[in-house]
């Protein structure tokens, strides 16, 4: 395709609910009263909601307006660092969609919920293998819910040894979710950096690990897209006074069936089945976060646990060192459906390739885009790539211009200001799912936007110029907070 | 494999441009012993027509409406979703984008989470309510770990007509801070007792559930005025949003904070996940509120748009200082609630509140005449306790062949209820399955 991915077309206004729809409208087909009306408590009774009355067409209409209004995977390329943004298989939602299971009562008698069951622990397993590690919990709904149950783990480990500890160390490069989820388990966070090659330096944990610190969060491959090279000297470290290692999976998709994370030395690892294991982000969630465990764990590991009698499977409390529960029921099962759908419909042969695309994906336009751009580790990298604004400095044009214009050109932006440690960061995953002529198309389109940098600086300033709004003012939001209306 | 697009002449070209070899090459940088050696064991790959059949032989053998009876709630609810409704949340737009922090190309789940927050706050009571958390139970504990905050103090109270599981949340949730847990009984008349916090000076939030877990709306007037002190925050839970179409809200009733399960609004039960966390609070304690929160704004042309807002309070910006880890929240099903909402309406709403409650008296006065007890006098929305006699769990079992699933037993988490059952009926029960229930009970 030889002309800009990006254009203009008709794009409709739509109020907001309330400023629409007429009173005794009614979008509902109310189930047919086959009941008397019985008296309501008087002293109890309410006017019931203020909702605005729409018909069934006010309510389609405005919502396909609204949907028009979005970005998607499903109309282009979302290169966003660290989200993995690849392609949700369609047929998982028909699976997850299929009444056995979407109309499934949490409550159901056991032997009447065999086949969620069944499910539940099958995936568990599959996690098991795919990451190393030795048992697997499905019950946190997200991936700061995976922290938040490892940071639990750790918890209810040093406990069981009698020394809670109260520090925990948390490099640079951490998604801020790691120090918030050890500050909700009393942890006191102390950061490390990384070294110049952008990796720890198993020197610096030494220097700072001690008996009363329960252990270090890492993330491997970390968020500078590259390998952790010395993992194992800093888990025999850790591990050697004491501690714990918890890793974050959320770059998992780099490494799958390449590297075995139980063999590094991490004892708890987080997934993120909305990222590596294809289910929709929804536009922010629902996701879901299991944790995989090393054996010593396994014990604390949440309840409900699903187990293996004979043939059946069940859902068992009896686990006295369990740290407890943090869902109301299983956790979010939907979205374990798609997972368990996805392993199924790759098999291990695919599973490996995607990684080894979406490393080959990064890799091509890390090449591809340096010298255009400051490339801010300039080593192999994995499922990303790190670039920053350096050498658009000049023409006074930021990391903030240069992806808002990306948007003119039918590309969601990738990452930007994060990780922390290199200012002015452009961090894009691409994934595996992304086209050879897709990812030529993204290399063109930001070299055209290094060109503007240098040619039409107020172009970049003044973009999006082709979206529903341009840029928003967001510190009035900040500032005079309007959240209802 | 059709979600990978690549060739092999595509990979050799990338694989040139790039200097390496082989695919393999790409990892030589890992050190050898960080490489997996062994193969992957999970099974080889199915076709979609394969996998096709193997889901269905799996959710075959899940007892699900119409076939079976289910008068299942306590917690999730079985309610008629239109065509429209899960249409619309089925949307790729909406679906496959992620979180909106690029508000110039997001401005449809911007707006749309904005007007969920609006109509949560209306049906709630209540000022301000973040774009949604993960569940009622989570929601909960995040209400209580809030309350700490609020009121700078260390004990917190919650009721044991409280769904059980929620407060095994709270627990865990709890157990590595230095706050207290207390948990208050429940009357004859199945609302809770909360005699014992009257002399309890370091009281942060009171937690109750109305309707509760055993269908009893609480008197949540009487308990706000009980509180100890002015800095005790009382926190409304609940696990049926729906009520409040027919009794009064948490906020016209004295709440401070109002969470719980949202599921009922649209959302499908897929064995409990995922739901919806709803949370809601007084605009004053906006800046102590977990989770996301979207705002109106203008863009450089003045035109109205929305952002997300107020982050200065997420992990994102404040790292360990934040009101929450939450990131991630459940965007897609706030989606889903704002469209039944808007689907019903406000007259809608009402009435289909009305309707659950009327089914539901139905019910009771069926037991009752068929001579079963009713041990709770309260006043309850679509679900209520029944005390059947002894020997009552053979019967159970037995209708559980004839695929009538009689309630939840609630002794399982009760120990002093044996042979009490929870009960629920909403607008998709029949009044034929209820006589049928009564009928197959007294046979």
């Amino acid at each position: 395709m030889k002309e800009t991915l990006g254009t203009t077309g008709l794009v409709f206004n739509e109020p907001l609910l309330w400023e629409k729809g007429k009173k005794g409208r009614s979008g509902f087909s109310l189930p047919r009263r086959d009941v008397a009306e019985h008296p309501v408590d008087k002293k109890l009774e309410g006017p019931g909601p203020d909702f605005p009355d729409l018909s069934e067409v006010d309510v389609v209409r405005h919502f396909i307006r609204l949907s028009q209004w979005n970005f998607s995977v499903d109309s282009g390329m979302y290169p966003l660092g660290s989200c993995t943004m690849k392609y949700n298989p369609k047929t998982n939602e028909v699976q997850s969609a299929r009444p056995g299971l979407a109309q499934a009562h949490p409550l159901l008698p056991q032997q009447l919920s065999q086949g969620a069951l069944r499910l539940m622990y099958d995936l568990e397993q599959y996690l098991t293998e795919i990451t190393g590690m030795d048992a697997t919990s499905l019950q946190p709904a997200a991936g700061a819910h995976g922290e938040l149950a490892g940071m639990l783990l750790f918890y209810a480990y040093h406990k069981s040894k009698g020394a809670p500890r109260s520090k925990i160390i948390v490099p640079d490069t951490a998604h801020g979710t790691n120090p918030a989820s050890a500050a909700l388990c009393g942890y006191r966070s102390i950061p490390i950096k990384s070294n110049e090659r952008g990796v720890l330096s198993p020197q610096a944990v030494e220097d700072i690990m001690d008996t009363d610190t329960a252990g270090i969060m890492v993330t491997n491959p970390n968020t500078l897209g590259l390998f952790e090279e010395n993992i194992k000297a800093v888990s025999d470290i850790v591990h050697a006074k004491g501690g714990l290692v918890y890793g974050d999976g959320a770059n998992m998709n780099a490494i799958m069936g390449i590297v075995n994370m139980g063999e590094l030395g991490i004892d708890v690892l987080h997934l993120n089945l909305h990222k590596t294991f294809s289910s929709p982000h929804g536009g922010g969630g629902p996701g879901s976060g299991p944790v995989c465990v090393r054996k010593h764990l396994e014990p604390f590991l949440p309840v409900p646990r699903v187990i293996k009698q004979k043939d059946r499977y069940i859902l068992s409390e009896d686990f006295p060192e369990s740290f407890g529960k943090i869902h109301a029921f299983y956790g979010n099962v939907g979205v374990m459906i798609r997972a368990y759908s996805y392993i199924l419909s790759m098999g291990p042969e695919n599973l490996i390739k995607a990684s080894q695309l979406a490393v080959l994906n990064a890799a091509y336009i890390k090449d591809q885009l340096k010298g255009t751009f400051h490339l801010a580790y300039d080593r192999p990298c994995m499922h990303e790539c790190v670039f920053s604004d350096k050498l658009q400095k000049p023409y006074k044009v930021t990391t903030l211009d240069m992806v808002k214009r990306l948007m003119d050109y039918g590309f969601h932006p990738p990452t930007i200001y994060f990780p922390l440690v290199v200012p002015g960061a452009i961090m894009i995953e691409p994934t595996e799912t992304e086209s050879k002529e897709d990812i030529d198309q993204f290399i063109e389109s930001m070299k055209a936007i290094a060109r503007e940098a240098k040619e039409n600086p107020e172009r970049l300033h003044a973009a999006p110029g082709k979206t529903k709004r341009k840029r928003l003012d967001e510190t009035l939001a900040a500032r005079k907070p309007c959240l209802t209306g | 494999m059709r979600y990978l697009p690549h060739t092999a002449e595509d990979i050799a070209a990338m694989l040139k441009a790039v200097k390496i070899d082989s695919l393999e090459g790409l990892f030589a940088h890992i050190p050898k012993d960080c490489r997996r050696k062994e193969a992957l064991q999970i099974p080889a790959a199915l076709t979609e027509w394969e996998l096709n059949i193997h889901m269905d032989q799996l959710a075959q053998t899940m007892a699900t409406a119409p076939e079976y009876k289910v008068f299942l709630g306590a917690g999730s609810y079985r309610h008629y979703v239109p065509a429209a409704a899960s249409f619309l949340a089925g949307r790729s737009e909406f679906v496959t984008a992620y979180t909106p922090y690029q508000p110039e190309v997001s401005q449809g789940t911007l707006q749309a989470i904005y007007e969920y927050q609006t109509l949560t706050a209306r049906l709630l009571g209540m000022e301000v309510a973040n774009a949604s958390q993960y569940d009622g139970a989570s929601a909960l504990a995040e209400a209580m770990l809030m309350a700490v905050r609020v009121s700078r103090k260390k004990t917190v109270a919650v009721s044991r007509a409280v769904h059980p599981t929620y407060r095994q949340v709270l627990a865990t949730y709890f157990e590595p801070t230095d706050f207290n847990i207390i948990e208050l009984p429940y009357l004859s008349d199945g609302t809770t007792d909360v005699s014992a916090i009257k002399d309890m000076d370091d009281l942060g939030g009171v937690a109750v559930q109305s309707p509760n877990f055993f269908g009893c709306m609480e008197n949540l007037e009487a308990i706000k005025s009980s509180l100890p002190d002015k800095k005790t925050l009382l926190v409304a839970c609940f696990s049926e949003p729906l009520a409040y179409g027919l009794y009064k809200s948490p906020g016209h009733s004295g709440a401070d904070i109002a969470c719980g399960e949202g599921q009922s609004l649209g959302i499908p039960h897929t064995f409990g996940g995922p739901g919806l966390g709803m949370f809601a609070a007084k605009m004053k304690y906006v800046r102590n509120m977990p989770g996301r929160l979207v705002g109106q704004t203008v863009d450089k042309e003045g035109n109205r748009g929305h952002v997300l807002t107020l982050s200065t309070r997420e992990q994102h910006i404040r790292r360990e200082k934040a009101t929450s880890n939450i990131c991630t929240n459940h965007s897609l099903c706030a989606l889903a609630a704002v469209i039944y909402m808007a689907s019903l309406g406000g007259s809608g709403f009402k009435k289909l509140a009305r309707l659950n409650y009327d089914k539901a008296e139905y019910f009771k006065g069926a037991l009752q005449q068929a001579g079963f007890e009713l041990p709770f006098s309260r006043p309850t929305f679509n679900e209520f306790v029944v005390a059947f006699p002894d020997g009552f769990e053979k019967i159970y079992q037995d209708l559980l062949q004839k695929k009538i699933i009689a309630g939840l037993p609630l002794v399982d988490f009760y120990p002093e209820l044996k042979n009490h059952y929870v009960l629920c009926a909403t607008e998709t029960t029949a009044r034929d399955d209820m006589d049928t229930l009564v009928k197959e009970i007294l046979q």
